[in-house]
């Protein structure tokens, strides 16, 4: 549909890293719109530069491609994530469920309103088909992305929807991690959807309209809001900090490194069921930080506990942001510069047999809880071709007090997984490939 | 340069989407003044043209789908006379699609792209022309909905005089028990009706206003206040002029309610109110917060919900068989939930014996019904 569909073979990945490279250079970070936007500067450039867009936001992330918007599309400011429970046991009201979403999404990310009359044009004795709260608000890149729970394939053992033995391997019931103390009410669903957007209100919109399509049929378990991404998912971002002050996302997957999206982020014909190809495997954990306890870590013990320095984010092996981890290094007493139980090192593809994840989470603060402190962490989202050799290898790595030293400062309370099918085209929805 | 004008062919369409799905066929006539929506008009922008579909309009929402065959970025207006603008669309860039819903009164109007948002635009003439929605009260089918809705308030205000005559007699008598028993029984017939008492001003309040909502300086009174007598403190005391007063205003609120019956298009707007209700009220167990017995309060709001819905339904089956066919199966589903919290001698459970969980899925259930209820007014008003 947009400008960009024969630049973008990959879907958001662009197919020689260099050229994108160029365009983001050329055009400066306020131009990060992949898809749709990176197209039309690649097309236009001239023209572009004659006539600059006024506001980038006002260029939408493409919905369509091969793959679905909001993997590997630079990361937005802003998160607010659904976990959805489908209450209807017909699989004609969940295909009609997805199609009525695909139809929003199509509208809200292109920046349009919802529906046919949107907010301000309908009957007035009607309720408006958009809320309005984003009127006037440009798209902000936003992103919708759907991802598929293991209770939709079966629930309590009963297949609902006759997709018992289309379910993924990849789609693993995760195992308990020691130190997990997840909390029901915040894991799980039948379907999460990922709304990414540089104003929150765009994101809050997006779930809110989505929701409301979604009455009768699946109703809201939970959803989180977030903000400050928590890792670049690009060479052109800067890398943001996390609340515990430190960088985040240094050595996270960039979009920009194709082989290593291809090798660890997609699905491919052959890895699992075919209508999975093309589409990616969701992993969130919704992680406390035990923020005032952290505060009163001295700056030494911090920088030990991470494996990096607080100011520049270089290894504590020596270094810029971006030098490679020498994990060889010891100091004068003979002990590793970067700990045996620090973040960076259990958490490293050297000590996980060089699993990678794609990592895309967001700071959120819930406020405060009744003591004062603050509700306040991360929520991980990590995507992946197959999470048993990623997010569970890497975080059974990590898990537990005798291993990764920051789990003093975090505890795990909700967590879900979810197989995100591949993207549409201008005309299908969200999951066609599950139901033909 | 003048774009070139492409007529609508509303003859050979003969049948024309309305809203909420419903299907009507109409003639060109019948189409003038409906106010109804014809199909999009496609708007094609280049950068040195700006070409709509059609520029004959009906007054009403008219849709206008832009696309930017150029290479520049560019905008859409539609401007009423001294550029007065009615509806704009900004930064299209080249090779997207935007919409634009603007209502458009009958008159003269242009459409103007402008390839790189800059200068007046490349502009279009566009005419507008209709006759503003018959009046509702023209519909004999709408009078025939009010009548059939009005016979039902009638037989329960009949009831709810009744019950609320025994239960203020059981109070004044001191009869605590039987006065607990009555109480959710004669809240049962206000709660069917309750959007004709909320017509009555002050009157509402005073017969069910909770405690938390009394503003500073007036009296708790009215059915929770007597329920808060005989749950707390377990006696009547002092209840003597509160269920007298009870007495008297329930008595005000039917004599009003006969003298200004509902109009179809209020009973279309009850029926989604007492839902909301269910969905504020009893839902989170706010209404009845000293008895919980605010499932019987939830399944006489349901009951009110329906018998509006059924007054008026020959109109919605002929303008919107899908959405009545929706609605039935959803409170369908909603009573099957419900029911199961009912117990074999016809009470019903105490709202804080429900566990979170079975409160989720009457919540769910209810926003279920909710969600296609609140679209009957606008089939009642465009069934004319």
């Amino acid at each position: 549909m947009g400008a960009s569909d024969d630049d973008r073979e990959g879907g958001a990945v662009a197919p020689t890293g260099i050229r994108r490279r160029t365009l983001f250079g050329a055009a400066g970070a306020g131009a990060l719109a992949v898809g749709a936007g990176a197209g039309y500067l690649a097309r236009g450039s001239a023209d572009a530069a004659e006539h600059p867009v006024a506001d980038p936001d006002a260029v939408p992330v493409d919905f369509a491609g091969e793959h679905q918007a909001g993997v590997t599309t630079p990361a937005q400011d802003r998160l607010h994530f659904a976990a959805f429970d489908v209450i209807t046991d017909s699989r004609d009201d969940l295909v009609s469920l997805l199609q009525d979403w695909t139809d929003a999404a199509r509208d809200m990310t292109a920046g349009n309103e919802v529906g046919k009359f949107g907010a301000v044009a309908g009957p007035p004795v009607v309720p408006p088909e958009d809320t309005g709260e984003a009127l006037g608000l440009p798209a902000s890149q936003l992103t919708l992305t759907i991802g598929f729970g293991r209770t939709l394939f079966a629930k309590d053992g009963k297949d609902r929807f006759g997709l018992a033995d289309r379910r993924p391997e990849q789609l693993v019931d995760l195992p308990h991690f020691s130190g997990d103390r997840l909390e029901p009410a915040i894991c799980g669903g039948d379907i999460a959807i990922q709304a990414c957007a540089n104003d929150p209100q765009v994101a809050v919109h997006a779930i809110r309209n989505l929701a409301r399509i979604a009455f009768g049929r699946a109703s809201v378990r939970y959803s989180q809001l977030g903000f400050g991404r928590t890792s670049s998912t690009s060479e052109a971002q800067v890398t943001p900090r996390n609340l515990f002050g430190f960088k985040d996302g240094t050595a996270n997957i960039k979009l920009e490194d194709t082989d290593t999206v291809e090798d660890f982020v997609w699905a491919r014909s052959g890895d699992g069921p075919t209508w999975m190809d093309g589409g990616t495997y969701l992993v969130t954990r919704k992680i406390a930080m035990r923020i005032e306890t952290w505060d009163r870590e001295s700056l030494e013990g911090q920088q030990g506990i991470i494996g990096r320095a607080k100011g520049s984010g270089g290894p504590m092996s020596g270094g810029d942001e971006f030098e490679p981890l020498d994990f060889a290094a010891n100091s004068r007493d003979g002990e590793p510069m970067i700990g045996e139980q620090s973040h960076v090192r259990l958490a490293h593809p050297d000590f996980n047999g060089g699993a990678k994840l794609l990592r895309r989470g967001y700071n959120f603060v819930d406020g405060s809880d009744q003591l004062g402190r603050l509700a306040a962490g991360l929520f991980f989202i990590c995507y992946q071709r197959d999470p048993r050799e990623q997010f569970v290898r890497i975080q059974n790595n990590l898990a537990g007090l005798t291993a990764d030293l920051m789990n003093e400062y975090i505890v795990h309370i909700g967590s879900g997984i979810f197989a995100c099918p591949p993207g549409v085209g201008s005309t299908g929805y969200w999951g066609e490939s599950l139901f033909t | 340069m003048t774009p070139p004008h492409v007529r609508a062919t509303l003859g050979a369409a003969a049948c024309l989407p309305l809203l909420l799905g419903a299907v009507a066929c109409a003639t060109d006539s019948e189409v003038e003044g409906s106010g109804g929506e014809n199909g999009a008009i496609d708007v094609t922008a280049s950068d040195d043209s700006c070409s709509l579909s059609r520029t004959d309009l009906d007054a009403g929402p008219n849709t206008f789908n832009v696309t930017n065959d150029g290479s520049r970025v560019t905008e859409f207006y539609v401007y009423a006379e001294g550029d007065r603008i009615m509806g704009e669309v900004e930064n299209i860039g080249p090779g997207l699609s935007r919409k634009l819903v603007v209502d458009l009164p009958a008159d003269g109007y242009e459409g103007a792209c402008k390839p790189g948002m800059v200068g007046d635009g490349i502009r279009a003439d566009i005419d507008v022309s209709g006759e503003p929605a018959k009046d509702l009260s023209d519909s004999a089918e709408l009078k025939q909905a009010a009548d059939s809705y009005e016979r039902y308030v009638q037989s329960q205000t009949g009831a709810l005089v009744e019950k609320t005559d025994d239960f203020v007699a059981a109070v004044k008598a001191g009869d605590v028990d039987k006065a607990k028993a009555l109480f959710p029984v004669a809240r049962t017939y206000w709660e069917r009706i309750e959007p004709v008492a909320e017509k009555f001003g002050d009157l509402d309040p005073a017969v069910d206003e909770r405690e938390p909502d009394v503003e500073p300086g007036s009296e708790f009174t009215g059915y929770h206040r007597i329920e808060k007598q005989l749950w707390v403190a377990g006696d009547t005391k002092g209840m003597g002029p509160i269920a007298d007063q009870l007495q008297t205003d329930i008595d005000e609120i039917v004599r009003l309610a006969a003298e200004s019956p509902l109009t179809a298009l209020e009973l279309a707007q009850g029926s989604k109110n007492l839902l909301d209700e269910v969905a504020t009220g009893k839902i989170t167990g706010e209404e009845d917060e000293f008895s919980h017995t605010d499932l019987w309060d939830f399944k006489a709001n349901i009951e009110g919900s329906k018998a509006a819905i059924a007054a008026i339904r020959p109109v919605l089956e002929e303008q919107d068989p899908d959405l009545v066919a929706l609605l039935d199966e959803r409170t369908a589903a909603l009573e099957t939930e419900l029911n199961q919290y009912q117990n074999a001698d016809g009470t019903w459970k105490s709202y804080d014996e429900l566990s979170k969980a079975q409160i989720k899925r009457l919540s769910d259930a209810v926003a279920a019904v909710s969600e296609p209820i609140s679209q009957v007014a606008g089939v009642v008003s465009e069934s004319v």
